[in-house]
């Protein structure tokens, strides 16, 4: 039995992995800086080449806190949705919503040329791809929902999810067959994710979003821990599902569709945070799952781009295959060690 | 088989006194009421009537079977009984309030379910498990207060399971999960309690185990309890009320006098299986 005492150690042993990795993150890259230089650069000082400072502020600082909102982000809204669905299997990635974003991408990217000719070149910019992005998110998440309260069976919902991404991947090809070779990059390069390109001010914006979509999920951590009981019982303890059902689904669709729209589909974070959470803190209360997601996706997500930055190395990997590559093994042998699978 | 027609007998006696003490003493407080309800589905097309014209009272410390054959409408009743879906006719009232006036909250306080679905989530621990039955009460994050604990802990207490209080409930077995949906649904703080089926995939020894807890939770708390079952021998000897559902009728009485106007033997088809009053069994024909 774990008593809250041991609660607060885990978290204050988890806020010292979360700072350490920060900073083992920014020091490492293509360009290698001693870490004397890193710190001084953070904490205000001058550092011996001018050019570190550059590539300190204004690349791999914000990279890093790119790093922590899509991870704490993304494991939020896993927590969330499978909460929600009660099914182990459930995350921002297998509802589609990241299909959705991709879908708003692609027509963006791909389908602007064609449809509208030179005021769809006029509206490929940084903002008509978040905004598509957030849209289609949303919206398939809607459809999502509402196909969830006619049918009771929460598989059939996942498959749903699945069949979304079919209908993302079909069109998305119909898009590529008539599109250039450019537009196909762009939206190739979007999918595979990117944590960095994000200047301060596009940074401020995902946060202030980020910002409320965490703010909205505190306010429903009373509501998750109800559902736990499942939706009938919930509803007998007064709670009103279709007010909470909305809220949490609201909440899901800021926090994964904007990290989406700005970083594009991290695939992976959303579905095995609240897992790994679950297997180390072995509770279901949201009130201790909810920080501890929040702590660990940060650092699984730090750790990650750590990972992919190749570090003394002129290579960058897509973050998307290494949240996968590095964080599926975690998964696999945490169940296989404590062999029971914790919902 | 003698000894047992003695135990009915007595009971009857003993129900017959209780039943002129009720009326001598001042009225009781009705918990849940009826009044000409009808229940059952409304499709697209045309509504489906599972059973109407249903009237019940059942008071305050009252523990009330609802026994009935597979089909016959117990899960229809108990799910318009508890708001979860709409009667076609007539009214439910809880505490002489209609209960279509209540807000979701307020009926949360006076009204608490056990439910036959598995809970969803099976890694939440006993305590939990019983803590969340304070939800109605707790602030917006669900902080367990001073009050909160101390029922939490009498709901423990009551139904014998202090013990286990930091078991996960997948660690359980059916009869510990039972008594811990109990605990829940008592920490809930409500005057009604309504189980539907509380006793399936039990053993004879927990069914009765089961049973006799919520017979003597009614009494010792003054709540009104009503669970359907098909443990009807054992519901003849522990329930105050029972309501009998045949397609023809719903009828609520005392055990006593459901056996002597013969309701026991409308409930099945009689190919198979009698009632045998004597012994308050049924029998299958040889």
């Amino acid at each position: 039995m774990l008593h809250n005492k041991t609660y607060t150690k885990s978290f204050i042993a988890l806020t010292i992995v979360l700072v350490l990795c920060f900073f083992v993150n920014i020091s490492l890259g293509s360009v290698s800086i001693p870490f004397n230089e890193v710190f001084k650069s953070l904490t205000g000082g001058l550092t011996a080449n001018p050019s570190w400072q550059y590539i300190i502020q204004d690349y791999r600082l914000p990279k890093a806190f790119t790093a922590i909102i899509v991870g704490s982000g993304l494991g939020i809204s896993g927590l969330l949705m499978q909460t929600l669905f009660r099914n182990p299997l459930a995350g921002p990635f297998v509802l589609g919503i990241t299909s959705g974003a991709s879908l708003g991408v692609a027509l963006v990217i791909m389908g602007a040329s064609i449809f509208s000719g030179i005021l769809g070149m006029f509206l490929i910019s940084k903002w008509s791809l978040v905004i598509a992005a957030s849209i289609g998110s949303f919206l398939v998440l809607l459809t999502v929902l509402i196909v969830s309260t006619r049918v009771r069976d929460t598989m059939a919902i996942l498959i749903i999810g699945l069949m979304f991404g079919s209908i993302t991947t079909a069109v998305v090809s119909v898009l590529s067959y008539f599109s250039s070779m450019e537009q196909l990059q762009q939206y190739i390069f979007w999918g595979f994710g990117s944590l960095g390109n994000l200047s301060w001010q596009e940074l401020a914006i995902m946060f202030l979003i980020y910002s409320l979509g965490v703010l909205l999920s505190v306010l429903s951590v009373k509501a998750l821990n109800t559902l736990l009981l499942g939706e009938n019982y919930a509803k007998s303890l007064g709670l009103n599902i279709k007010k909470s059902r909305l809220l949490i689904i609201i909440t899901t669709s800021l926090l994964a569709g904007t990290i989406t729209a700005f970083a594009g589909p991290i695939a992976f974070i959303g579905l095995a945070v609240p897992h790994i959470t679950r297997q180390i803190f072995i509770t279901s209360n949201h009130k201790i799952l909810l920080p501890a997601v929040f702590l660990l996706g940060a650092i699984i997500m730090l750790i990650c781009d750590s990972i992919a930055q190749l570090p003394s190395t002129d290579y960058t990997l897509p973050i998307n295959a290494i949240t996968s590559l590095f964080g599926a093994p975690v998964v696999i042998w945490l169940l296989v060690r404590k062999r029971k699978m914790l919902f | 088989m003698l000894f047992g027609y003695w135990l009915e007998k007595e009971k009857c006696y003993f129900n017959l006194y209780e039943i002129l003490k009720l009326v001598t003493e001042k009225q009781q407080h009705i918990v849940l009421r009826t009044e000409n309800l009808s229940i059952g589905y409304v499709s697209k097309k045309e509504e489906t009537i599972v059973a109407s014209n249903i009237n019940m009272s059942l008071y305050e410390g009252e523990l009330v079977g609802l026994v009935g054959a597979n089909g016959i409408g117990k899960s229809t009743l108990l799910r318009t009984l508890s708001n979860v879906q709409n009667p076609l006719k007539g009214a439910v009232y809880i505490n002489d309030k209609n209960i279509k006036t209540y807000q979701p909250l307020d009926l949360a306080k006076v009204m608490s379910l056990v439910l036959t679905e598995p809970i969803a989530s099976k890694n939440l621990t006993i305590f939990e498990l019983v803590a969340l039955g304070r939800q109605p009460y707790t602030n917006w994050i669900g902080s367990i207060s001073e009050n909160d604990l101390l029922e939490i802990n009498k709901a423990l207490e009551l139904t014998n399971i202090q013990d286990l209080k930091h078991k996960k409930c997948f660690e359980l077995s059916d009869g510990q999960l039972q008594k811990a949906l109990i605990a829940r649904a008592l920490a809930q703080d409500t005057n009604l309690i309504i189980l539907d089926e509380p006793t399936t995939h039990l053993d004879i020894y927990h069914k009765a185990y089961i049973l006799k807890l919520l017979q003597k939770l009614a009494k010792e708390t003054n709540r009104t309890i009503l669970y359907s079952s098909h443990e009807i021998d054992l519901s003849i000897q522990l329930c105050d009320k029972m309501i009998v559902m045949t397609k023809d009728y719903v009828e609520t009485e005392t055990p006593c006098s459901l056996i002597s106007n013969g309701a026991f033997n409308t409930l099945f088809p009689k190919d198979l299986i009698s009632f045998d009053k004597k012994s308050g069994n049924f029998r299958v024909k040889k």
